[in-house]
């Protein structure tokens, strides 16, 4: 895991395969997001239209993982 | 002249002033969080200084620190490793994920208000970033705490320095805080870091503008060559956050913030 992510708020557009999520960004960018392993394991999910925290790396703008799903 | 007088220089004001002082801290307070939000990836700092110089004017200020000791900007806007005093620039592009401390100072009916903060672009910061962000409120919390009428001025240092060194980070040395009230910088200074008692003892009536600065790294700082922005001599990352208070008989006033010390633990 990355030390330095930063966290941004989306909502998710579109479900794609291999558990892979379009999500908008609150700056309307969009990125491809897949899901954190540890929402995995506890067997979120996550549907279009809820709103979820993404972490992503400065590295790569286009990519990050979905930590939390707003109830 | 009384005991506490002969230990250095301090301005106390009187309520008509403090009425001044207090609501140019609120509008710059204000102007503050409206800067704050225009911090996003892709802005350059000389955009930023130009909206910040509309926003100040539509609040019927003026930036204290354009033109002081002939200071270029209207803000200072200090990127990642600057520490304090950086000035907008047209090339300088604002990255996903930088660490932006904003300082700002307005003149309003001849009475200045000085806040600053640090905000990350594009998002809330995890690790190293946020780690830096929480120390440096918490270590301006603590300082604000202890800054009461009866006390000595290093004693604000002291708990500033005890919380950043907790932390293991370290406090700049080379800038200070300062009184703050008709003019930008005004006696006493109120350094970041622990000194023997020799500054003047706290009244009330006094303004100050508390202000850690903190390096992840090293404390030693450069000077660029464009003769303002202060940048950690390692490269570490800065943060830089700062409060008004006005010094009364118990919990100091946070003018540029309406909450007490106690209440912003909470």
């Amino acid at each position: 895991m990355p030390k330095d992510a930063i966290r941004v708020e989306g909502v998710v557009k579109e479900l794609l395969p291999n558990t892979m999520f379009r999500v908008q960004l609150s700056n309307s960018h969009e990125i491809l997001a897949h899901i954190s392993g540890k929402m995995r394991l506890h067997f979120i999910r996550i549907l279009p239209g809820d709103t979820v925290t993404v972490e992503m790396s400065p590295y790569d703008l286009t990519k990050g993982r979905i930590t939390y799903r707003k109830k | 002249m009384t005991a506490a007088a002969k230990r250095g220089k301090r301005i106390v004001y009187v309520a008509a002033e403090i009425a001044g002082i207090r609501e140019a801290a609120r509008v710059t307070a204000v102007a503050r969080q409206e800067i704050a939000r225009l911090v996003q990836p892709g802005v350059t700092t000389l955009w930023l200084d130009q909206r910040a110089d509309e926003i100040i004017r539509r609040y019927g200020g003026e930036s204290a620190f354009h033109g002081y000791r002939g200071y270029p900007g209207q803000i200072c806007i200090s990127v990642n490793d600057e520490v304090v005093h950086g000035i907008g620039r047209a090339d300088r592009v604002i990255k996903f994920g930088d660490l932006v401390s904003l300082d700002v100072g307005i003149r309003v009916n001849g009475f200045v208000g000085d806040t600053a903060l640090t905000v990350c672009a594009g998002g809330e910061p995890t690790g190293l970033a946020r780690r830096l962000i929480d120390t440096v409120r918490q270590s301006l919390d603590d300082g604000m705490a202890v800054a009461r009428a009866g006390r000595d001025v290093c004693e604000i240092g002291r708990a500033v320095e005890r919380r950043v060194h907790a932390a293991g980070f370290s406090v700049v040395r080379d800038f200070v805080g300062h009184g703050v009230g008709r003019a930008v910088h005004e006696p006493p200074e109120v350094p970041n870091f622990a000194l023997p008692p020799r500054g003047p003892v706290l009244e009330p009536g006094m303004v100050l503008a508390v202000e850690p600065m903190i390096n992840a790294g090293s404390h030693r700082v450069k000077v660029d060559a464009d003769g303002w922005t202060v940048r950690s001599a390692d490269g570490s990352l800065s943060a830089h956050w700062e409060h008004m208070i006005l010094i009364t008989d118990g919990e100091p006033e946070i003018l540029t913030c309406p909450r007490t010390p106690s209440e912003s633990k909470a």
